[in-house]
C-alpha cells in the first residue's frame, strides 16, 4: 500500500530562552501513514500529540530526524507549499482559524491562496460548502454560526484545497456533544472519500472510530495498532493516566467479576452481542 | 446582545447606488471631497447638494439613519459655527465686551457649516452604501498599482479584513472577561472617571494577551492554509467594471467639469 507520510526517527524540542533547558516535545517516533487510512493519535496533555500534528504538514520543523509528506521532505523550503496543499489541517479553536466575516469568502482562501482560476474556486466552494452541509449559509457571517458551524465552515475551506490528507487536531475539544456528533460524521464521510485522515483527540470514543490507533505518552510512542487491539491492553493504557473507552472499561470489570466476555471489546453493539451469547449458552 | 453588533454603518438595500462598483464609489467620494474644496460660493454647494440629494435618493438610505451617523460631529460643528462667527473681523452688527460678530463672520461661518455637512454627508454614503469587505476589496484593487513601489496595498486589505472579522471576537472575549472580573468582585460602574478607568487595568491585561494569543493562532491557521502574501493569489469575486459603473464615472467627470465651471464664471 502506498505511504501517504512517513515519519523517520522524529524529536522536536521546543526552546524555552537562552538560558532555559530546551524541552524534548518529541523523542525519537517513527510510523507511516497508509493512502486513504483512518489514524487516531491519542495522548494526554502534553504527551506531544499537537506537536506532532504540526510536524505533519511543515507548521513545525524536526529538530532531527525527517518527516515526508508524499515525497516531500517537510525541512526543504521549497517544498513547503506543496506539503501544506497535500496535507490540510484543522485546529482546535473554531474562532481562531476563520479568516473573512464571509463564509464563502473564508473558504475561498486557500484555493485563492493557491492561485486558483476563479471559476474553479467558485465550484470548489459551493462544492466544500455541500460537503459539511453548510450550503445555506454562504453569506453568513462566521461570528453569528454556533461551535459546530464554525468549524465545519473550517473544514470546508480545507476540503476546499483538495487535500490528499486531513490531519484534525483536536477538532472537537472546544464543542458541545451535538457539534462533536457533526464533525465526527463529517470525518467519516471524509474517509468514506477516500481521504487520508489523521484524527488527534483525547476522546476515546472517537479514537475507536478509527482502522489506527497511535498512543503517545512522554512524546514517545506507547502502542500502535488497530483500536481492538491496543484497547485489549487495558492496564498499559492506565498506567500512563489514559482512559480506555466506556465498553472497555465495562468488560474489564466483568471479567475481573468472573463473567466471560472476550477482552478488549470497544463498540456498544458487541458487548451487547457478547452478552446475549452469554445468556444463550446459560 | 454583544452579538448583534453591526459592523460599521452599512445600510443594507439593493439600490443601483449599492449596486455600484466600490471603486467607482471610492472615487466618486474623493471628488466630491475635491469639489467641495473648489466651490466658492453658495450656487456651487447648492448644485453639490443637489447632487448628494438625488444620489441620497436613489440610495433609498432614509435621512434619519444618515443623520444618526451625524450626531458624533454635531460638537466640531458647532465649534468651527462659533470660532468662525466670532473671528472673523470686518463690519461689526452685534458686540458683547471682546465678543463680537460680524456680517463676514456669518457669512463665513455658514459657508464653514455647510461645507462640513456636506463633506460628513456626502462621505458617509460611501460606508452606507458599501460592505466594509467590499470597500477593503476595493481599496486594495486601486492601490495595487502602488504594490510594485513598495506599497503595501495587500497587506492593508488583508489587516482590516482581519480586523472586522475579530471584532465581534474580541468584543466577546471583552464581554467574557469583564464577566469573570465581576463574579470576583469587580467594580466597573461606580466611581470617578478616574477610578473607572483604573478598573478597566483587569480587564486589558488579560484582553491583550488573549488577542496576542488569538494573532498567533490565526498566523499558523491562515499558514496552514498556505497563505504567503499577495503574489500568486487569484480571488473568488473578481472585480469587473460594468456599463453603469461607466455610465457613473461619466457622470462624475460631467458634475466635476460643472462645479469648475461654476467656480470660474460665477
Amino acid at each position: 500500500m502506498d505511504k501517504v507520510i512517513t515519519v523517520e526517527d522524529l524529536t522536536f524540542e521546543y526552546n524555552r530562552g537562552e538560558n532555559a533547558e530546551p524541552v524534548k516535545a518529541l523523542d525519537g517516533v517513527s510510523f507511516e501513514i497508509d493512502k486513504g487510512s483512518f489514524t487516531a493519535i491519542i495522548g494526554k496533555n502534553g504527551s506531544g500529540k499537537s506537536t506532532l500534528a504540526k510536524n505533519l504538514n511543515g507548521l513545525l520543523i524536526p529538530t532531527s530526524g525527517s518527516v515526508f509528506v508524499e515525497g516531500y521532505d517537510t525541512k526543504d523550503d521549497e517544498a513547503i507549499w506543496e506539503i501544506r496543499q497535500r496535507a490540510g489541517m484543522v485546529f482546535q479553536n473554531p474562532d481562531n482559524q476563520l479568516v473573512s466575516s464571509i463564509v464563502e469568502d473564508d473558504v475561498a482562501f486557500g484555493p485563492e491562496n493557491l492561485g486558483v482560476d476563479p471559476a474553479e474556486i467558485r465550484r470548489r466552494v459551493d462544492k466544500a460548502l455541500e460537503d459539511v452541509n453548510m450550503g445555506e449559509y454562504k453569506m453568513k457571517a462566521p461570528h453569528l454560526l454556533s461551535g459546530g458551524q464554525k468549524q465545519r465552515i473550517a473544514i470546508a475551506g480545507v476540503v476546499a484545497m483538495r487535500p490528499e490528507i486531513i490531519i484534525f487536531d483536536e477538532p472537537t475539544a472546544m464543542l458541545d456533544p451535538k457539534g462533536r456528533k457533526e464533525i465526527m460524521a463529517i470525518i467519516k464521510e471524509l474517509h468514506g472519500e477516500g481521504k487520508t485522515v489523521i484524527l488527534i483527540t483525547h476522546f476515546m470514543e472517537e479514537a475507536i472510530e478509527a482502522d489506527r490507533v497511535i498512543i503517545l505518552n512522554a512524546g514517545k510512542i506507547l502502542l500502535d495498532g488497530a483500536p481492538e487491539e491496543i484497547f485489549k491492553r487495558v492496564d498499559e493504557i492506565r498506567e500512563v493516566n489514559l482512559e480506555v473507552p466506556m465498553m472497555t472499561d465495562l468488560g474489564d470489570r466483568l471479567i475481573a467479576a468472573g463473567i466471560d466476555v472476550p477482552k478488549g471489546i470497544i463498540r456498544e453493539e458487541d458487548m451487547v452481542e457478547a452478552i446475549c451469547r452469554l445468556k444463550s449458552q446459560n | 446582545m454583544i452579538r448583534d453588533i453591526t459592523l460599521g454603518q452599512y445600510y443594507p438595500a439593493d439600490s443601483p447606488i449599492h449596486r455600484l462598483d466600490p471603486r467607482v464609489k471610492i472615487t466618486a467620494t474623493l471628488l466630491f471631497i475635491i469639489e467641495l474644496f473648489i466651490v466658492d460660493n453658495f450656487i456651487g454647494f447648492a448644485i453639490c447638494a443637489a447632487v448628494l440629494g438625488i444620489v441620497i435618493a436613489v440610495s433609498t438610505v432614509p435621512l434619519k439613519f444618515i443623520m444618526r451617523g451625524m450626531k458624533p460631529i454635531l460638537f466640531i460643528l458647532f465649534f468651527t459655527f462659533a470660532l468662525n462667527i466670532f473671528m472673523v473681523k470686518g463690519e461689526v452688527i452685534w458686540e458683547l465686551g471682546f465678543l463680537h460678530i460680524t456680517k463676514e463672520g456669518i457669512k463665513i461661518a455658514v459657508f464653514m457649516a455647510v461645507r462640513l455637512v456636506l463633506l460628513i454627508t456626502g462621505s458617509s454614503m460611501l460606508t452606507l452604501t458599501t460592505k466594509p469587505l467590499n470597500l477593503t476589496d476595493g481599496m486594495e484593487r486601486m492601490l495595487s498599482p502602488f504594490a510594485k513601489l513598495g506599497f503595501p496595498a495587500h497587506e492593508i486589505a488583508m489587516m482590516m479584513t482581519i480586523a472586522l472579522r475579530f471584532i465581534p471576537t474580541l468584543l466577546e472575549e471583552t464581554d467574557k472577561i469583564m464577566k469573570a472580573q465581576q463574579a470576583r468582585g469587580a467594580d466597573f460602574e461606580s466611581g470617578n472617571i478616574i477610578r473607572r478607568a483604573k478598573a478597566l487595568i483587569p480587564v486589558l491585561v488579560p484582553l491583550f494577551v488573549s488577542a496576542f494569543r488569538i494573532a498567533q493562532d490565526l498566523a499558523m491557521a491562515m499558514e496552514a492554509r498556505c497563505y504567503r502574501g499577495g503574489s500568486g493569489r487569484t480571488r473568488l469575486h473578481e472585480m469587473k467594471l460594468r456599463g453603469r459603473d461607466f455610465a457613473a464615472f461619466l457622470l462624475e467627470a460631467a458634475f466635476l467639469a460643472l462645479i469648475i465651471l461654476e467656480a470660474r464664471y460665477f
